[in-house]
């Protein structure tokens, strides 16, 4: 449950921001490691390709793919705040990323499955 | 903690990644459609030079990026400090990249 | 009504029957405890019509001023909890010191350093440039400590400057009489300074003069960045 102070549609923005930077982090090794395969060993590599076409493999990839967008969109929306003169309208931005991230997740899984 | 230089880093990596990232999800999105196999993949990257360097660049500015992101929840969540800091960092930074240029190799190369 | 009550090793809520009644106020409250009932509570407060901003604590989590916060505004169940500040050591029940908050004020080089003497005649400003607008914005804080309080990055990084200092360093940059942009700038791009910024924004929101630090802050990391890149810090 979040403090009171942090309550507010902006730091909710930032931990968005923040767990989607850290799950992508911690699988960004796997992803390079699974991509590694296809130097030495393509049939495992191919084994893994395929039991990620089960469902519940394409849920997670659409979480995926939504921590990408997310981080995406919310960083673009951090750049602007920094480095763009500012504007009122933070609160809006915030839930453009949000909106957009999501509409892109669900293109993905459209087309997954 | 975060100094201008860490700070500019993880700005420019940024800037640099945002078009990279869009391009990423792009692929993604299109790839899926009809599931992936290895030969797939091969076949669009093995010895493609444009491929070659764009994920060389996203490999080299996501391990600096992933690098400083988890330096600085690092230092506020965990209280992580000092040297114990800049190694863990550090070793963020040679895992990424070194696992990410094995993966630029295996699709292109 | 709960109250915290203790020192700086430790402290905790006790609890309070107030009366209730229209048009009243947090510091009406706490006013009427140390009255009638508990003559031992510690609290500041001065001119009690917002301008001073020394009633500043933790209304129901959220930092507020108690004299310009109706009760009827954020009562929960007909029940209240006010507490010290956050991000500051406690010096008895609601009273906190803000001996560090002003501190780092002065490291941020929050002090005024103009060029002129007295002998010089007295500087024209146009009003209507975006640096003086910029200057003007800023210097409304009264360093109330609300925005210090709020603020996350203080209590995640203990040296961090924080949203009022950096406030304060962003209006003197602003101002075309200070002679010491420089050595600023270096202040506020320290280790402890504006870059450790991560836009919660929650400064900006529980501001009560409604200004914005985060906004000033954003000003000073693009401000620092062009230096750094010039070679200039």
């Amino acid at each position: 449950m979040l403090r009171p102070h942090r309550r507010h549609a902006l730091w909710v923005a930032f931990l968005l921001h923040r767990i989607s930077g850290l799950g992508l982090a911690i699988f960004l090794p796997v992803h390079f490691l699974v991509l590694g395969l296809a130097l030495e060993d393509s049939e495992t590599m191919d084994r893994l390709l395929l039991w990620s076409d089960s469902v519940l493999v394409k849920l997670a990839e659409f979480g995926l793919v939504f921590l990408l967008a997310v981080h995406l969109f919310g960083g673009l929306r951090l750049l602007a705040l920094e480095f763009l003169p500012w504007s009122n309208r933070q609160k809006t931005f915030a839930a453009l990323a949000l909106a957009g991230s999501f509409l892109l997740a669900c293109l993905f899984l459209i087309r997954a499955v | 903690m975060l100094d201008t230089r860490l700070y500019l880093l993880q700005r420019i990596s940024a800037m640099i990644m945002a078009p990279l990232v869009m391009l990423h999800l792009g692929v993604i999105i299109i790839v899926i459609q009809g599931g992936l196999d290895s030969a797939e993949i091969l076949s669009r990257t093995q010895g493609s030079f444009f491929w070659g360097s764009i994920y060389s660049l996203f490999v080299v500015m996501v391990s600096i990026h992933a690098a400083i992101g988890l330096r600085v929840v690092m230092f506020e969540w965990l209280k992580i400090r000092d040297l114990t800091l800049n190694l863990i960092s550090w070793l963020v930074f040679v895992i990424l990249i070194s696992t990410g240029f094995r993966a630029v190799f295996a699709v292109v190369g | 009504m709960s109250v915290w009550r203790g020192d700086a090793n430790a402290g905790e809520l006790q609890h309070f029957q107030v009366p209730q009644q229209e048009n009243q106020t947090i510091l009406d409250l706490v006013t009427w405890i140390q009255r009638e009932t508990e003559p031992g509570l510690a609290y500041r407060f001065s001119c009690r019509v917002g301008m001073c901003g020394s009633c500043a604590m933790m209304i129901n989590g959220i930092p507020r001023w108690a004299c310009r916060t109706h009760v009827q505004k954020v009562v929960q169940g007909n029940q209240v909890t006010i507490e010290p500040l956050r991000n500051m050591p406690v010096i008895r029940d609601l009273v906190c010191d803000m001996s560090e908050f002003f501190a780092k004020w002065k490291q941020a080089e929050g002090q005024f350093r103009g060029g002129k003497s007295r002998y010089d005649a007295v500087e024209q400003l146009k009003p209507d440039t975006p640096k003086r607008r910029a200057a003007n914005a800023a210097i409304e804080c009264i360093n109330c400590g609300i925005c210090y309080s709020a603020c996350d990055v203080v209590s995640w990084n203990k040296s961090y400057l924080g949203p009022a200092a950096l406030n304060r360093a962003w209006s003197l940059l602003n101002d075309e009489r200070d002679q010491h942009s420089l050595l600023r700038l270096k202040a506020v791009a320290s280790d402890a300074g504006c870059h450790n910024c991560h836009s919660h924004q929650s400064c900006t929101q529980y501001c009560p003069n409604e200004l914005n630090p985060t906004g000033a802050i954003a000003g000073l990391k693009r401000m620092a960045a062009v230096a750094a890149l010039r070679g200039d810090i």
